[in-house]
């Protein structure tokens, strides 16, 4: 409990997790509010398109999730939390656990806050939270936003540099999964296992995405698990990272 | 200017990250290229931009390339000691610009011919000749949209001077925001229609229909879009405290 | 030859530095001595052209930095020894400040040698302790082979033979007709250093004059004299005009000499039970002279310590 403290105060006593979340929150919730805005009867408002930031969040919980620890690595702080916590496992994990958590809560704020502009803009459209997939669809940002930050934070404690991390997170989920489709024949074959695209299936999956106008929001994924096991299969892929990097900081010198 | 660029030739190759990065860009397009020969089942219908399907991983990583190049310098300081020697700023800065342009356009020449030679070599059946215009452009235009995008990199990391808010900004907005705001209704396909990297994708594979220039008006357009940014880049350098 | 002349700036609300004049002659050289926060780092970077002055201008041999060309033919500083990319080796370093300035890549190894860094010219700097990395920025500074050298606090956190052999060099460099300006927050430091002194405190100008005089000046010479009869001394020093002050049992007189005052006493038949010089502490009058500009106070002096002290107990 007092790592959780130590870590949370170490988070929200520098700029970068406050100037992330008010990005992630005016951009998301900017968006759905231009998207209700704009919507008429050809582009009709759903919920799918309340959630049109969606990838935006994503990107940018996963920066501040690896700033959170790679610049304890550039400034040398690492050390002076090793020094105070010499288990290195429990001081990680309970970073992992803050960032994560904050990670989630952006999430959360930036589905419902899109929702929510959404139903007050186009108080017509429905937008009504009234099956699993609607609650998955907006509740559900802020569990991928949670994994996506484990991820950040396990590619963050392995590589250490701000830019390598940065550069490695952004052009993986963003540009190699997407480019793997490419691949004659047996490139959608790899994509609909890629972990980017099966957490997609948690929020746009079941029915069947393409049954409905989803152009407007998350990209639709090619994941051929249920919605509750893609995001097992994601949360799985992140601790999986996770163990990897802690094993790997408990192994170098700090 | 010779000197200056002597000298930020020297700059530029006494660090590891261009070499590391020389490498992952080299290695990433080229080696794409060679799995999507590979699994290609129809050789005579394979055509030469397939070929350069993976130039978006070296664009990725010269951006992140040229941005390090500039905030590394912020970071260590050594910026200062830069314009200790030359007090010229706008000078010394023209230079990097210079050295990191062309490092990136033979990045792209190598990464371009490697991408099409190792399709060539899995593929001999495939029409891979370069003989139309439209062939040529897929190919040659790589290198001379690595270069634009390190002229876009290096103004950008001036301006932020902070390696990992430069890298952020810059792969989010080519990869993301460009593409996010397709999906706008009505106006979506209008405005990315008028951003730089949508662009340097016209003038690659292009002519799309219903874009508002020419492959060749697109790469000018894509390339005043980094004259801008650098300009406004030494303006705010020359006026900051260093 | 450095010139300031009413140099200013200022961040927001502070003034760090404060209608700054000052110049610094060859041949010698001059300790630029404040408290840390005085400003020194900031005026030394308007020299140098790194931060735009908010009022005044800085001149080096009656031209701005920026004017100069191949500046470090002109003038070499060292702002801070962690000016260079940890990656880069040290002659890697000296190789593109050379090239910058038009200057044979074999300087480069004779400034190596001249510092003593051959041995290690091809390592990576980020793994110099701090007294290499000092090396290698003297080493950059001198590259030029310039006039003019700026070091802003160069034996911070040096070992003793490190400050030795700075301070010697710092000598030789003078010695040659150099201009040698050179900061630091230690009063005892420059007075082993610096044959002229530049004072500041708060951005402002506090003294600009020789050594010597500054030390002279700034330590009170005072004698401690105690005695059964203090009443018929106190009397016969008053008569000569000498200032007093009572400390407990004894009497502190300046502006007399011991033996004047040993005379003094014996004409009048006073028994001596103590006649000692006191001599100030160089610290002490620094501290006294900066005292109110310095940038944070602790608020902890003497005698309020001593009362802290005292309570708790």
């Amino acid at each position: 409990m007092t790592l959780l403290a130590v870590e949370r105060l170490k988070l929200f006593t520098t700029r970068s997790p406050w100037w992330s979340m008010l990005a992630a929150l005016v951009v998301t919730i900017g968006f759905a509010a231009l998207m209700a805005g704009t919507s008429d009867d050809t582009a009709p408002m759903d919920l799918a398109a309340t959630q049109f930031g969606y990838n935006f969040g994503v990107v940018v919980v996963m920066v501040m999730a690896a700033l959170a620890v790679t610049t304890e690595y550039r400034f040398s702080t690492i050390r002076a939390t090793f020094l105070a916590v010499p288990n290195r496992t429990a001081a990680l994990l309970a970073k992992t656990a803050v960032v994560a958590t904050l990670g989630a809560l952006i999430g959360a704020v930036a589905a419902f806050g899109s929702w929510g502009i959404a139903t007050l803009i186009t108080p017509e459209a429905d937008l009504a939270l009234d099956s699993p997939y609607a609650w998955r669809a907006v509740a559900g940002v802020a569990l991928v936003y949670f994994f996506s930050a484990v991820i950040a934070v396990a590619v963050g404690t392995f590589i250490r540099h701000s830019a390598g991390a940065i550069s490695a997170l952004l052009i993986y989920s963003q540009l190699v999964e997407s480019l793997v489709q490419l691949i004659p024949n047996v490139g959608d074959d790899i994509y609909k296992w890629l972990p980017f695209n099966v957490a997609n299936n948690f929020v746009t999956g079941d029915p069947d995405p393409s049954a409905r106008p989803v152009e407007f929001g998350p990209p639709p994924s090619t994941a051929e698990l249920s919605p509750w096991w893609s995001l097992a299969y994601f949360a799985g892929f992140a601790l999986v990272l996770l163990i990897l990097s802690i094993v790997s900081a408990n192994k170098r010198d700090a | 200017m010779t000197t200056l660029l002597a000298t930020e030739r020297i700059k530029l190759l006494t660090t590891r990250s261009p070499w590391w990065s020389t490498l992952a860009a080299l290695g990433l397009t080229i080696g794409f290229a060679l799995i999507i020969a590979l699994n290609a089942s129809r050789p005579a219908e394979f055509e030469v931009s397939q070929t350069q399907f993976g130039y978006q991983f070296g664009l990725m990583v010269v951006l992140v390339m040229a941005a390090l190049a500039v905030t590394t310098e912020y970071r260590f300081s050594t910026i200062r000691a830069t314009f200790l020697a030359v007090p010229n700023r706008a000078a010394a800065l023209l230079a990097k610009t210079g050295v990191v342009t062309a490092l990136s356009v033979l990045i792209g020449l190598v990464a371009a011919f490697g991408s099409l030679g190792v399709s060539m070599l899995v593929l001999p059946d495939a029409p891979l000749a370069l003989d139309s215009a439209a062939e040529w452009r897929a190919v040659i235009g790589v290198p001379l949209v690595f270069g634009v995008a390190a002229v876009i990199a290096v103004a950008v990391g001036v301006l932020l001077r902070q390696s990992a808010g430069a890298i952020a900004v810059l792969l989010i907005w080519s990869m993301l925001v460009e593409n996010l705001v397709t999906l706008i209704p009505d106006v979506g396909q209008d405005i990315r229609n008028w951003m730089p990297f949508a662009m340097s994708e016209q003038f690659l594979l292009g002519p799309f229909d219903e874009r508002p220039l020419g492959p060749w008006g697109s790469l000018a357009y894509f390339a005043g879009v980094g004259v801008a940014l650098l300009i406004a880049a030494l303006a705010v350098a020359r006026r900051r405290d260093a | 030859m450095i010139e300031a002349r009413g140099l200013s700036k200022r961040y927001g609300k502070t003034l760090a530095v404060d209608n700054l004049s000052f110049s610094v002659t060859p041949g010698r050289v001059t300790g630029f001595l404040g408290p840390n926060g005085a400003g020194k780092s900031t005026t030394m970077r308007m020299i140098l052209g790194l931060d735009t002055p908010t009022g005044g201008s800085a001149l080096i041999g009656g031209k701005p930095y920026a004017d100069l060309k191949h500046p470090l033919r002109t003038v070499g500083a060292l702002l801070d020894a962690k000016w260079v990319h940890p990656n880069r080796s040290a002659r890697g370093h000296l190789r593109w400040l050379a090239r910058s300035n038009q200057l044979p890549a074999k300087r480069v190894d004779e400034v190596l040698d001249l510092v003593g860094l051959s041995g290690v010219a091809n390592k990576r700097a980020g793994g110099f302790s701090l007294g290499m990395s000092q090396r290698l920025g003297i080493a950059g500074a001198l590259l030029g082979d310039p006039q003019v050298l700026l070091f802003d606090e160069p034996v911070n956190g040096l070992d003793p033979e490190g400050i030795l052999w700075i301070r010697k060099f710092m000598h030789r460099l003078a010695d040659e007709g150099r201009t040698v300006f050179v900061s630091s927050h230690l009063l005892s430091e420059m007075a082993l250093t610096a044959q002229d002194l530049i004072v500041i405190g708060r951005g402002r100008l506090i003294a600009h004059s020789s050594t010597e005089e500054f030390v002279a000046a700034a330590t009170e010479n005072t004698v401690r004299v105690r005695s059964p009869q203090l009443a018929v001394l106190r009397g016969a020093l008053g008569r000569t005009g000498v200032s007093l002050r009572d400390e407990g049992d004894s009497l502190v007189v300046s502006g007399m000499e011991s033996a004047d005052i040993g005379e003094l006493a014996a004409a009048n038949g006073v028994v001596l039970h103590e006649l000692s010089p006191q001599r100030g502490s160089l610290e002490e009058a620094f501290m006294q002279l900066t005292g109110d500009s310095v940038e944070y106070h602790t608020d902890l002096d003497a005698p309020a310590a001593a009362d802290l002290i005292a309570a708790g107990k």
